[in-house]
């Protein structure tokens, strides 16, 4: 006892969860040794929030023990949890838009104590506590005025200002770009080296090698195996995600054609976008890397009619475009996965079926706009089979299904139109390594349908596996355009960083 | 095969009981305005004869048809305030309009004008992004103000017998007006259920930013469900104007409420997306029930606000359990 007591922070044996009939968590072993970084693996839905929720008392645990410190708990509220010193970082942002930095960070106690707040001095102890991080944030600035990127930034000052032993960051890192991830891993190499005991949740891989000291990999409730991040290789650790081994990722990329669809010429926009010229070819998988704010989704903003541009050309099959509004866009062939697919992509509470058909009712309607419900199911059956969509019926609302398969439905709303120019903006966010793979083949085998696909992501090796070419995007501009074997990732970051940036 | 025929006996029972309760939860319009008949027959013994029943039906034609209106516009998410004012300038509009250019013009014109007021509100929160409580809140000022400068404040008389008589007359039992609202009600919930126009609003009322990435012109659909509120408004002024003989300048005030509250209580989420045209109805006539059961009670009219009021929250209130189960 004496030994777990000295070795270990965090010692979890056997805990399960039940939701109404569905085992969220069967088994879960997991022992964190303090003042480590230790890694939670798992594909979506294996339980790894559910686990965290557990540990920071929002949901609570059926079976099971769990030692803090040696001691046992049993969490029924999130308060016995931050007795304990536990901090999580949620992978939703829990800010208020319409405050300021600085009152969101002491929001838990505005007035340290008392009813009247004191503006500068949560001013200045929000400065303080940002500056330590390295964040360059002003804590007077609104909140809803920052980046997304910069709002994950200030839930961790905030998360911080409390005093933590136990830290929990639910995928910190989907929404930052490289170099805000290198300067949060030093922040969490520095509360290591004060003893703070970190559990990381992340989808990347690569970062789990640069940062962690340890591995647990859950599938299915259950905890599969422990892995050392300095024996184990990636693919030791998405088999183990999977329970099966993982050949390929990436299906083998198609020749596309000579023909050019898509070409944006000297576009600008008013506010970052400068000189874009790029073209897609049919049967062509462009990619357009860069970092977070370099303006990607930008560009596929103003070719979707959503933002508009301020001087420049948009040509497709050789003919000027004149995109106002998304309905624009659609009607001449253009068709947007957004990024973020609660929000933009699916309307979350209605029927598979609706979200097929949404773009396209003029195609499941008799006359005058009246559905013709027989062939609209039928249609919606069709693109089920044919993107392998698992779901128990098309009437069941799209917030029921996984991630990647809500992706795959938003996919298939522009498989139900005429459209062959798509543009794919994080495709495979929040999706897990399976559906990811299957998402790939999904746009491969698009080309050889003759789609013209321009894909934008923050995952190099996605850029990298899946296109043909890529632009680099860097403040604004296109840095650069790199194809086939010149895609490496040291080339698209070279290209992707700012220029007055010191590498 | 097996299990199901062993399983039989208990489980179907626990099942059955379930699926009673969600069905009471799923139906709690429905359930509520079952109970108020019932109340009803022990309340009053004047409720159930057929002239009180016929009034009723006949009081809740205006309210009824605007509370369609408001329903579209509630499930794209918006809220239409001017509904009581349009009715007003209608009814004044239409009865100036008589004498001089008979029942029939008049008539087109009013609701033309209706119209008219409901697509400068749905100009101005579609095109001009504004909320839609202010553009309606305008809308209801200036309309109800140009009532009072038509009718130069005053009632105005309509002496046209056809026009009374449509107010006042029966077809197989029934007032004439509650075939306009059952037409109304029917077309409503056809549009709803069976074409585009009702998929896309209800889509917009769910998410307006996934509907508009889903490349629909989002905005023109939020302009015609205001063009068509004011429309609705116009047929319903019309309508109550008959039933009086007299178009008002002050005909309807705060009738927005009334409406508001029969869609809310029908169980549509003012955030939209959430809605149908039956319990729309089932709102409309519960709203009428209650204030029928209590004149007939001689419960005075400030009383029958609160009590009011108390039955609306309980019927958001079942509604909102339901959401949470």
């Amino acid at each position: 006892m004496d030994k777990i007591n000295s070795e270990y922070s965090i010692v979890i044996n056997n805990v399960q969860k039940n939701f109404g009939g569905i085992r969220a968590l069967k088994s879960v072993d997991l022992k964190v040794k303090k003042g480590s970084i230790h890694a939670l693996v798992g594909e979506n839905g294996a339980g790894k929030s559910t686990l965290m929720k557990i540990l920071s008392g929002i949901h609570i645990k059926d079976g099971g023990t769990i030692n803090i410190d040696g001691q046992e708990v049993h969490f029924t509220s999130p308060k016995q949890s931050q007795a304990h010193n536990i901090g999580i970082i949620h992978q939703e942002l829990a800010l208020s838009p319409d405050l300021t930095v600085a009152e969101n960070i002491f929001l838990a106690d505005l007035g340290f104590g008392s009813q009247l707040i004191n503006t500068n001095q949560i001013n200045s102890l929000a400065k303080l506590a940002l500056d330590q991080l390295g964040f360059e944030i002003d804590p007077t600035t609104r909140l809803g005025d920052l980046s997304i990127a910069y709002q994950q930034m200030v839930e961790i000052a905030k998360s911080l200002a409390k005093n933590v032993n136990i830290l929990i960051l639910d995928e910190p890192s989907a929404i930052l770009s490289d170099k805000e991830i290198s300067v949060l891993f030093e922040k969490l190499r520095e509360l290591q080296a004060k003893g703070v005991t970190i559990i990381y949740i992340s989808h990347r891989l690569e970062e789990i090698f640069r940062l962690t000291d340890a591995i647990t990999i859950i599938k299915d409730g259950t905890t599969v195996t422990e892995l050392d991040p300095k024996t184990c290789t990636e693919s030791d650790i998405i088999n183990a995600m999977v329970g099966r081994t993982f050949e390929k990722l990436f299906p083998p990329k198609l020749t596309p054609s000579n023909e050019t669809v898509l070409e944006v010429i000297d576009l600008n926009t008013a506010r970052l976008l400068r000189n874009i010229n790029l073209n897609i070819k049919k049967g062509e998988i462009v990619g357009l890397a860069g970092l977070i704010g370099s303006g990607r989704t930008e560009i596929a903003r103003c070719l979707f009619g959503i933002d508009l541009m301020a001087s420049g050309l948009i040509k497709k099959n050789g003919q000027v475009l004149q995109i106002n509004h998304p309905a624009d866009a659609v009607k001449l062939g253009i068709g947007l996965v957004p990024e973020s697919r609660k929000e933009q992509g699916a309307i979350l509470s209605r029927s598979i079926r609706e979200n097929m058909t949404l773009s396209n009712l003029k195609g499941s309607s008799s006359f005058f706009g009246l559905i013709n419900r027989l062939k609209e199911t039928t249609v919606s059956h069709k693109l089920q089979k044919s993107l392998a969509i698992k779901l128990g019926s098309i009437e069941d609302p799209i917030s029921s299904l996984s991630g990647g398969n809500q992706q795959k439905v938003v996919i298939a709303k522009w498989l139900n139109t005429d459209c062959d120019v798509l543009i794919l903006d994080e495709p495979t966010r929040g999706v897990d390594v399976g559906a990811k793979s299957e998402i790939y083949n999904i746009i491969v085998e698009l080309t050889q349908k003759g789609y013209a696909i321009l894909v934008i992501s923050s995952e190099l090796m996605e850029i990298i596996g899946l296109c043909h070419r890529t632009y680099v995007m860097s403040e604004g501009e296109i840095s650069g355009e790199l194809v086939a074997d010149e895609m490496t990732e040291e080339n698209i970051m070279r290209m992707a960083l700012p220029k007055r940036a010191v590498i | 095969m097996n299990s199901i025929v062993t399983e039989q006996g208990l489980p179907t029972n626990s099942f059955s009981m379930k699926k009673g309760f969600a069905l009471l939860a799923e139906h709690s319009t429905v359930v509520v305005f079952v109970a108020m008949m019932i109340a009803g027959y022990f309340l009053s013994d004047k409720f159930y004869s057929v002239t009180n029943i016929t009034n009723v039906l006949r009081q809740s034609v205006p309210l009824g048809i605007v509370s369609l209106g408001m329903l579209y516009v509630i499930l794209t998410g918006g809220i239409d305030l001017s509904v009581g004012s349009i009715m007003a300038l209608v009814s004044v509009v239409v009865a100036l309009m008589i004498p001089e250019y008979g029942l029939w013009i008049a008539i087109f014109a009013g609701i033309t004008v209706a119209t008219l007021v409901g697509s400068c509100a749905g100009g101005l929160v579609s095109y001009f992004k504004i909320a839609p409580f202010i553009a309606t809140l305008a809308m209801m000022t200036i309309a109800r103000g140009l009532a009072l400068i038509v009718s130069k404040g005053q009632p105005i008389f309509v002496d046209d017998i056809a026009f009374v008589d449509f107010g006042t007359g029966y077809f197989m039992g029934l007032p004439l007006p509650v075939y306009v609202f059952l037409g109304f009600s029917m077309l409503a919930h056809f549009v709803y259920k069976k074409t585009a126009f009702g998929r896309l609003v209800i889509s917009i009322g769910s998410n307006e930013t996934a509907t508009r990435f889903a490349g629909i012109p989002v905005e023109r659909f939020k302009f015609a469900v205001y063009a068509l509120s004011g429309m609705a408004c116009g047929v319903a002024g019309v309508i109550a104007a008959t039933r009086t003989g007299v178009g008002s300048p002050v005909l309807a005030l705060s009738f927005e409420l009334d409406a508001i509250a029969a869609v809310v209580v029908g169980g549509a989420s003012l955030a939209g997306g959430r809605g149908t045209v039956f319990k729309t109805v089932i709102g409309v006539l519960i709203l009428s029930v209650i204030s029928n059961i209590m004149n007939l009670m001689n419960i005075s009219g400030y009383l029958q606000q609160v009590v009011k009021g108390v039955i609306i929250v309980l019927a958001v209130v079942l509604e909102s359990f339901k959401s949470k189960h």
